[in-house]
């Protein structure tokens, strides 16, 4: 076992009983290359929410600001930002155009940071919408059983029949038309808030099934009987009870959405039905880069690959989670 | 045998309506602007826009208008409104593009996961499977369709060893039919070869701990034997399951992307170019009979499961 290091030594630690948290971490910490890939993704996102002071101090121009005519001088020459055939520069090492720029002029690294953080921001907050409504449809339906557990089964199988990829669209394309409108709150058809909420909801099937099938078991365990027979009511049986027991599961899984929920965002950016223009996203990226891939390729390579590292850095970084949440996982590794 | 049948289509009766419903609502309910308007697309003069609202029925009850909207979709008379051609017959006109990919990917991509997934196993926590696993996640980890575009761009373009896209009928030539698939079997292929593997690696490590395995073993069969014959036989159950689910969801929908970038005139490519064109009715039909097709497909399966293991027909445990 590792020794405590200075940042987890607390006074508590080495008095108490380690919990099964401590346990985990421990186990986490000793996979290094989870924890790699773990501090990968958050230099991912400092570098993507650092895009504002690149953008001011750097290469001084905004995402979405077109530099068509602009002329920049690279190795001591004048040289057109969008050569007069339409093809714009490429990568070098200099402060404005660092990734070089697109067909309109724009500056590739600084419209990569900002496209950065609509992605990760979609992500994140998509995998916190399905976790919730997943985790109250799978535990209402795993506690109550009934008629509540048959309304709500069927309704996931339904939105489950459907290919994931289709309905995005058949959703992203019907209201990007018109936006919606949930009592009074008005969304806009370019509202980021379209492609998060659809995200958010093709995906409940997937982790509310899982949910509903352990609370299934865990609702017939002992310490359950014991929670009624104190008199606690249903909510916090399902809250103080059940959740904890949980939680382990839902917070891997809550990490391998986040991943499926940025190759989705993506997917839906590049066939026109997510993140609408002016907002830049990988995936509209290399939407507008694909139309030139021949001769200007870097366009499409730079955000695939920023898109790639992201979710190979969560979808490791989850697995490893996953081998240290689940207890089953150190027979598998030192197997 | 039969009533595990019958009742199973009988739950998928009701799904494929609640999909239908579900769809309708999708295409003329929940978005606050003029349906008539919207299927009519983004530069309709007025004069298309009131010719929308008659031949949908959009004065009637909800209701009617759905079932106007069935019957339309049904009877192949739903036309598209940008070029005004019949939907059906386009859908009808990519199924061989479609079926092409999809069932050569899915040949791929069972025949690579197997292969990868037992040398996985066999080889667990030494190089081969470390470099595996990684090959694993980076394959779960790209996008489809950039997948697709670098392939195209280096292999096409660059070396010119691949044509770029586009599809040959089988009945033309065979030997181009499969010349112009490969980069895009190979494509559609990855993600599922990288999913895949891992579980079939995962299941044959749980079952060689099995008691069926020591007596086999017991009984003198070799190492090579016990692993072929009897772990990875047993392994494969759910792998199998996974790919009834899977293949559903590539025929109904998942090629879209792959069909796109290479530039396959499949369904998939139908449905993309609408996208782009906000042409709903193509969109509307791909989605219902895609959902249509997996909630079949499954079906099927099923109940060609129930037929070969008679613990699922006499359990209720099957879903739906």
């Amino acid at each position: 076992m590792a020794a405590p290091t200075t940042e987890d030594a607390a006074p508590t630690a080495d008095v108490e009983g380690r919990s099964p948290w401590h346990l985990a971490w421990a186990r986490l910490r000793r996979n290094r290359i989870a924890i790699g890939f773990g501090v990968l993704f958050l230099l991912i996102a400092v570098f993507c929410l650092a895009a504002p002071l690149w953008a001011e101090y750097v290469a001084h121009t905004g995402p979405n600001q077109n530099h068509i005519t602009d002329k920049i001088t690279i190795d001591g020459r004048l040289t057109n930002v969008v050569s007069t055939d339409g093809i714009p520069i490429g990568p070098g090492l200099r402060g404005r155009y660092l990734l070089g720029a697109d067909q309109n002029g724009r500056d590739v690294m600084v419209r990569l940071m900002y496209g950065g953080r609509t992605s990760i921001y979609i992500g994140v907050l998509a995998a916190v919408i399905t976790t919730v409504l997943a985790v109250v449809v799978g535990m209402l339906a795993g506690y109550y059983r009934g008629w509540v557990d048959a309304v709500l089964s069927r309704i996931l199988d339904v939105i489950w029949a459907f290919p994931v990829l289709l309905l995005g669209i058949a959703l992203g394309t019907t209201l990007a038309l018109g936006g919606l409108s949930i009592g009074g709150l008005q969304i806009t058809g370019n509202s980021l808030w379209i492609p998060i909420l659809i995200i958010g909801l093709v995906y409940v099937p997937y982790m509310a099934r899982p949910v509903r099938g352990e609370i299934l078991a865990l609702r017939e365990k002992e310490f359950v009987e014991a929670a009624v027979a104190q008199g606690k009511g249903p909510l916090r049986i399902m809250v103080s009870e059940l959740l904890p027991n949980i939680i382990s599961t839902v917070i891997v899984f809550c990490t391998l959405n986040i991943a499926n929920n940025m190759l989705l965002e993506s997917a839906l950016s590049f066939l026109g039905a997510g993140v609408r223009p002016p907002n830049a996203s990988w995936g509209t990226m290399i939407a507008d880069g694909y139309q030139t891939i021949y001769t200007a390729p870097h366009l499409t390579i730079v955000p695939g690959l920023m898109i790639v590292l992201t979710v190979l850095s969560l979808n490791v970084f989850g697995d490893g989670l996953r081998d240290a949440l689940d207890p089953r996982a150190t027979i598998r590794l030192e197997r | 045998m039969l009533r595990f049948a019958v009742r199973r289509l009988a739950g998928m009766t009701v799904v494929l309506f609640a999909i239908s419903v579900i769809v309708f609502l999708i295409f003329n309910v929940i978005p606050n602007s003029d349906p008539a308007a919207r299927i009519a697309g983004k530069n309709a003069n007025p004069a298309l826009i009131a010719r929308v609202r008659a031949d949908m029925g959009l004065d009637q009850s909800l209701p009617v208008q759905y079932l106007t909207m069935m019957r339309r979709i049904f009877t192949g008379q739903l036309t598209s409104y940008s070029s005004n051609q019949n939907v059906a017959e386009q859908i009808w006109k990519g199924l061989p593009a479609t079926l092409s990919l999809c069932i050569g990917a899915a040949l791929l991509w069972m025949a690579v996961a197997v292969w990868f997934g037992y040398l996985s196993a066999v080889r667990a926590g030494r190089f081969t499977d470390r470099a595996l696993t990684i090959l694993a996640l980076v394959g779960i980890s790209l996008p489809v369709f950039w997948l697709a575009a670098i392939l195209l761009y280096f292999l096409s373009y660059k070396v010119q060893l691949f044509p770029t896209g586009s599809y040959v009928p089988l009945s033309e030539s065979p030997v181009r039919w499969a010349y112009h698939l490969i980069l895009p079997w190979v494509t559609l292929a990855v993600l599922y070869v990288g999913f895949y593997s891992r579980v079939l690696r995962s299941n044959m490590l749980d079952a060689m701990n099995e008691d069926y395995v020591r007596t086999a073993r017991a009984k003198g069969l070799s190492d090579r034997q016990v692993r072929l014959r009897h772990v990875l036989r047993n392994s494969m159950i759910p792998i199998v399951t996974l790919f009834g689910l899977d293949f559903g969801a590539v025929v109904g929908g998942g090629a879209i992307l792959t069909e796109t970038v290479f530039n396959l005139n499949g369904v998939g490519l139908y449905a993309g170019q609408a996208i782009g064109k906000l042409d709903l009715p193509p969109l509307m039909a791909v989605t219902m009979f895609g959902a249509f097709f997996i909630v079949l497909f499954n079906a099927i399966v099923d109940i060609l499961y129930a037929f070969l293991d008679p613990r699922i027909r006499l359990g209720e445990s099957a879903p739906v």
